[in-house]
């Protein structure tokens, strides 16, 4: 049994940052995880897969590119069991990282499950510790299946992105089901080394909260590997046998069947509210299944707890996480931090190439009646891509007419994760199309690609 | 030994400083040259940074106070050192007091972070975003009278939202009769610190309402004509008077001016959506202004009526307090003691007071012509804390076009 000023129940982007900004704050703070320091992220989300999406860059870039720059290979083989293990190392390293940050910052890590009780207390394991100031929830969210249609996970022929990436090898066919992020970026992987894969995604298009033109590059680009994409398509019926999984689909009206290995399932998820004490607490759900949360201050129904990240609501990001761990700090701290801007954070999925977006898609100004005007500049007029042969993808800029507001920013290219900030920059500062155009890009660089297609949006695109 | 933290002068011009927010906490590691604070000052938010490190011991003043240049604010020290806690008001009348006397040295031994700071911070400049900057120049809203709602002050898109129905920068809108239920009469408009600083140096200078005064001579042939006819065509329900038709006009006009329409508040300036006109009346022993409500949405003969009611009561000294006071805008009308022209006295909070002169058969060159006109002189007393030349002046001259055109009075 303990005092702290401020105890965070989950160690994951938004827990642990919480704590790091509440200890920085001169709050006595304590994280509660019952399994790794930085939650999924860390250790089966974000962190492990960009690994495998690394070794799956490599593999087709020795495959596919390396006769062309010069290089002579042969006997390729790619073994998935190796980049796992290698994907391990990163998220282990990774975690350490956290453990060693929480030291260095004093913050007392309490191993186990975090149960709320009556007043700002938090049960773990026998002991009741206290909070003085605040217990800020950040217990994040978990892969959910599709049980109603057979595809509950069964860890073997359906699985979740938490097997994934623990298989010791490649299966020769997937069908993935769900083509956002995950399912996106895991086909990218699992083509790669050689298996044979099929991405479902019920939407019309792979990628649906992205800007449509992303979502058909995506869809070509996946295409021109052998990755079988079906979007628009709906599960019926799914058969899951001991190793094989039969998935009926109706794709535009006509039945389609699709007979995989194995189904991994990266559609929804769902969030950690069960078995915590929120009834006793009184923090109060939404009809969607997340706290209930005031925004202005992240603070639940409950007086003193707060709750932030996945399980405070969507975008589930762990940027975002992340952010509302740094305001609820501050909140908490009797500090008047500024509010988060929900409407400025960026969406990335780092297949190749990769796709990152902020602000509104074409279709959302359209729906709003914007006056807007896009500027354009695709990557194969680009000097830098040319040279490297990454000359799929564009930057496209959603310039608002009357003030050159930049009302989205669309970007798909090899590095797109990267480029992009420029424009949340912008955006956060409310640069406009112009401002940016000004600021000298170097030269070569993809980045002059973003410049291109804010002076397309004005009608003075150069290199076009 | 512990070091004391004093509001500096972070620009020359600066007396005193609000503190915005404390960028450090009692307790907290600081090194010299951390921000431990933000100062708004007369022309920006600047940051208040760390002469010496140590631990922050002591904030003398809460977020919000405003302090005088050179009073401490806090203590850095050494953790567990005691310090004086008392940053009363005392002791920071005193160091001002000390700051004056010793001011060269005083100044001097500012000037380092200052010229630091300010070529960050370049004098006058109005921090705002690009993109505020172009919907400001495209509403053309000035950014000096807009208060910033982003990092330090910073002005955003966000702040010029719905600014263009701001009663200051809605002048030269078409007029308004009434208002729609529920809307309040009036819009509290915080004081830039432009518009702070305006008003300290002015009534430094002059006087607690520094007043200046615009002219205008309007010619009243038409009003003459109007007024006689409407007088025959109506004769028994009482004359029409030239008053009555300034009054009227005024409030027209105010309606298209609520930068003029408005109340000196220290702290904000309140304008006024609805126009209550108080009209000057000699007494017996002095002067009294019985207030025509709501002029603006009046016919000329109710203003006709009621302005005949309220003077007679007036010199009964039959008025009920609610009848003289709550003006918006004041007439003085001097020109039934063939007063040409004169100067009224502002009648606070209001910001104006138009004082109104004789028609006076006068030659005047009309259409190139040199004729015989009636011409009235129209002379208003602004505050110049809240009118601005050019916004008196623009009030007067759609006044003089209502006057001279008179048929627009029932636009």
């Amino acid at each position: 049994m303990a005092t702290f000023d401020v105890i965070v129940i989950g160690g994951g982007p938004a827990g642990y940052v919480c704590a790091i900004r509440a200890s920085q704050l001169g709050l006595a703070t304590a994280v509660v995880e019952k399994e790794k320091l930085g939650g999924v992220c860390v250790n089966i989300g974000c962190i492990p897969t960009k690994a495998l999406l690394h070794s799956a860059y490599a593999v087709n870039l020795i495959n596919h590119e390396a006769k062309a720059l010069g290089i002579e290979v042969s006997g390729v083989k790619a073994d998935y069991g190796v980049a796992m293990k290698r994907s391990r190392q990163v998220s282990e390293q990774n975690a350490k990282g956290v453990e060693f940050l929480m030291k260095k910052h004093k913050i007392t890590v309490l191993k186990g499950a975090g149960v709320l009780q009556a007043g700002k207390r938090v049960k773990v394991g026998g002991d009741v510790h206290d909070a003085r100031k605040a217990v800020v929830i950040a217990t994040g969210s978990r892969v959910k299946g599709i049980p109603q249609i057979g595809l509950g996970i069964n860890k073997s022929t359906v699985i979740s992105s938490d097997e994934a990436l623990f298989l010791e090898k490649a299966p020769g066919s997937i069908a993935i089901v769900g083509a956002g992020a995950v399912g996106s970026e895991f086909a990218d992987i699992f083509n790669a080394f050689g298996s044979k894969v099929t991405l479902i995604e019920a939407l019309p298009r792979i990628l649906p909260i992205e800007d449509a033109e992303a979502s058909d590059v995506m869809a070509k680009s996946f295409r021109k590997r052998g990755i079988v994409v079906m979007a628009g398509a709906k599960v019926q019926k799914a058969t899951v046998g001991a190793t094989a999984v039969t998935l009926d689909l109706e794709v535009a009206g006509k039945p389609e069947q699709v007979i995989a290995d194995m189904v991994l399932m990266a559609a929804g998820r769902a969030v950690n509210t069960e078995e915590m004490g929120f009834k006793e607490a009184g923090v109060q759900l939404t009809d969607r299944g997340f706290v209930k949360v005031n925004l202005a201050t992240m603070e639940t129904t409950a007086p003193g707890i707060f709750c932030i990240g996945d399980v405070a609501g969507p975008p589930m990001l762990a940027h975002k996480g992340q952010r509302e761990g740094v305001f609820v700090a501050e909140v908490i701290a009797g500090h008047k931090p500024r509010a988060i801007k929900y409407d400025n954070v960026p969406s990335v999925t780092y297949c190749h190439p990769e796709v990152a977006s902020i602000g509104l898609t074409e279709e959302q100004c359209k729906e709003k009646k914007f006056d807007y005007q896009i500027g354009k500049f695709p990557f194969s007029a680009n000097g830098r891509a040319r040279a490297s042969s990454e000359t799929e993808g564009f930057v496209k800029i959603i310039r608002d007419k009357k003030y050159g507001e930049i009302l989205g920013a669309h970007i798909v290219a090899s590095h797109a994760s990267e480029i992009i900030h420029e424009l949340v920059v912008a955006r956060e500062n409310e640069y406009t199309v112009e401002e940016v155009d000004l600021a000298i890009h170097a030269h070569p660089t993809l980045s002059e690609a973003v410049a291109e297609a804010c002076l397309d949006s004005m009608g003075r695109v150069m290199h076009l | 030994m512990a070091t004391k933290i004093v509001m500096e002068a972070l620009s020359p011009t600066m007396e005193e400083g609000r503190l915005v927010e404390w960028k450090k906490q009692e307790g907290d590691a600081v090194a010299a040259g951390d921000v431990i604070a933000e100062v708004e000052t007369d022309k920006a938010v600047m940051e208040l940074v760390a002469r010496a490190g140590g631990i922050l011991l002591k904030q003398l003043v809460p977020a919000g106070t405003t302090v005088p240049v050179s009073s401490p604010v806090g203590w850095i020290g050494a953790a567990g050192e005691s310090v004086d806690g008392g940053g009363s008001a005392a002791s920071s009348a005193t160091a001002r007091k000390a700051a004056v006397a010793t001011g060269p040295e005083a100044s001097s031994a500012a000037s380092v972070p200052v010229a630091a700071i300010q070529s960050r911070e370049p004098e006058g400049r109005i921090k705002a975003s690009p993109l505020a900057r172009r919907i400001a120049a495209d509403k053309g809203v000035d950014l000096g009278a807009v208060s910033g709602s982003g990092p330090e002050g910073r002005i955003i898109k966000r702040d010029l939202e719905g600014v263009s129905v701001q009663p200051r920068l809605a002048a030269g809108g078409r007029p308004t009769t009434g208002r729609a239920g529920g809307e309040p009469a009036f819009s509290d408009v915080p004081l830039t610190q432009i518009r702070k600083s305006i008003a300290k140096r002015l009534v430094q200078s002059i006087g607690p309402v520094p007043t200046f005064y615009l002219t205008s001579e309007v010619d009243m042939e038409r009003v003459a004509e109007a007024r006689e006819a409407l007088n025959a065509a109506a004769a028994d329900q009482g004359k029409i008077s030239f008053n009555d038709i300034v009054l009227k006009s005024v409030a027209t006009a105010l309606i298209q001016h609520p930068a003029c329409n408005a109340w000196w508040q220290d702290d904000h300036i309140r304008y006024w959506s609805e126009v209550h006109i108080g009209m000057a009346v000699a007494v017996n022993d002095g002067l009294i202004t019985p207030v025509i409500r709501n002029a603006e949405t009046k016919s000329l003969r109710d203003i006709s009526a009621e302005t005949r009611d309220l003077a007679k009561r007036a010199r009964e000294r039959k008025l009920r307090p609610e009848e003289y006071t709550g003006s918006t805008f004041s007439v003085s009308n001097l020109g039934m003691f063939d007063i040409e022209h004169f100067t009224a006295i502002i009648n606070p909070p209001e910001a104006g007071i138009l004082a109104v002169g004789s028609i006076a058969k006068v030659p005047a060159v009309v259409n190139d012509a040199l004729g015989i006109r009636r011409r009235m002189r129209l002379t208003m007393s602004c505050d110049h804390r809240v009118i601005d030349g050019a916004t008196g002046a623009q009030f007067l001259k759609t006044l003089k076009l209502l006057l001279e055109n008179p048929l627009a009075l029932v636009w």
